[in-house]
């Protein structure tokens, strides 16, 4: 009796397509990163059915968690053009290599005193280092006041536009902090501001 | 690395030698394994989800005292925002409210049942829309302003004010227990 041979099939399967499935799905990728920013402390934003987005440029942001504040503005030029003004107002100055390391950070969480020693670390220093966060009061010294306010000068100068100011606020944050922070803002006049949200849907 | 060989034998002895014929296929194995782990990290590092800006407009401080106009207490609601995510909400003055102050929470049944109810009773006796006053205590978090400031959105109330709390607001939390 014969026994009916069954052909062997290759076991490849072409790859193609998948190859060029993958790829595109990459170049999606890579091109629509953004690197997520490390925030030094981790703040829980409250959920609102708010459905505007943030703003890109000219925006700066405040973030608010476990008491502390840390200042940090959007674009490379932006921050240099803050921290020269900083370095006027404080009489303290900067070497351009400082003013240039400066734009590698991304949210100032230290006085302006111990900026100097914070900018010669390492990145990877100041990712251990915890940050005390920008000192606020009610005094003339409020440092939080001069980087808003320099930052601010700085975007007119860089740019020609209103710096817009958002609060991202960990919601666990108690409320005398977040009102200290709008009477800084509304001590120059700026009354009209963000608070970042995450988006959540209406509960009819 | 994935493929056999199926050609089978082949003949043996005699003839011309042939050199084989390499395949011109490529294993893409490798490369796909590749581009997906790539994918992978972008996937993980990137935000998808863009945060958003709620937009928060504060009455100008040294306007206060000329530009105001009168409000009636009719149509004023305030709100007070106490500890543990609790609100307290009276119309009219809090010496002789209007409606007594009632202690809610937030959510569809809470706050945003009275802002809606009663912006629509004003709205119907005067015509006008409803004022809301945020007061918030010491003791509420961040989380109650913005959770306050979106249901008037929801509600889609545009005359409100976050204002300081009077110590006599004070009390009245302290009395129910929101302080």
């Amino acid at each position: 009796m014969a026994r009916v041979k069954v052909p062997r099939k290759s076991t490849a399967i072409d790859m193609t397509a998948m190859c060029d499935v993958a790829f595109l799905l990459l170049t999606f990728f890579i091109l629509s990163a953004k690197p997520k920013v490390q925030d030094p402390v981790h703040a829980d934003i409250p959920a609102s059915t708010t459905i505007q987005p943030l703003p890109e440029n000219d925006f700066s942001s405040l973030l608010v968690a476990q008491g502390k504040v840390f200042f940090s503005v959007e674009g490379a030029e932006v921050r240099m053009e803050t921290l020269r003004g900083m370095a006027d107002q404080y009489k303290i100055p900067f070497t351009p290599e400082e003013i240039k390391q400066f734009t590698t950070v991304d949210a100032v969480g230290v006085s302006i005193t111990y900026l100097k020693a914070y900018l010669a670390m390492t990145p990877k220093e100041r990712s251990t280092v915890a940050q005390p966060g920008v000192p606020v009061d009610t005094t003339d010294n409020n440092e939080l006041y001069w980087w808003v306010k320099n930052a601010r000068k700085a975007d007119k100068l860089v740019h020609n536009k209103e710096l817009k100011i958002a609060i991202k606020g960990d919601a666990k944050e108690e409320y005398p902090t977040i009102a200290k922070i709008i009477k800084t803002l509304q001590k120059q006049k700026v009354n009209k501001f963000g608070l970042i949200t995450s988006l959540k849907t209406v509960q009819k | 690395m994935a493929e056999l060989d199926t050609s089978g034998g082949g003949k043996k002895g005699g003839g011309k030698v042939r050199s084989k014929k390499a395949s011109t296929r490529v294993d893409l194995t490798a490369m796909v394994d590749l581009a997906f782990l790539l994918i992978t990290f972008f996937i993980l590092t990137t935000t998808l989800q863009k945060p958003k800006a709620m937009d928060l407009t504060m009455p100008d401080k040294d306007d206060i005292t000329k530009n105001q106009l009168p409000v009636p207490a009719t149509r004023t609601m305030t709100v007070l925002l106490g500890k543990n995510n609790k609100v307290e909400w009276y119309i009219g003055l809090p010496t002789n409210p209007i409606t007594p102050p009632t202690v809610t929470g937030f959510g569809k049944n809470g706050i945003r049942q009275a802002l809606f109810d009663k912006g629509k009773e004003i709205l119907a006796a005067s015509g006008k829309a409803m004022i809301v006053l945020i007061k918030p205590s010491d003791k509420s978090t961040y989380y109650d302003m913005v959770t306050l400031m979106d249901e008037l959105n929801i509600v889609n109330n545009q005359q409100r004010a976050i204002v300081e709390i009077t110590p006599m607001e004070v009390d009245l939390l302290k009395r129910d227990n929101i302080y």
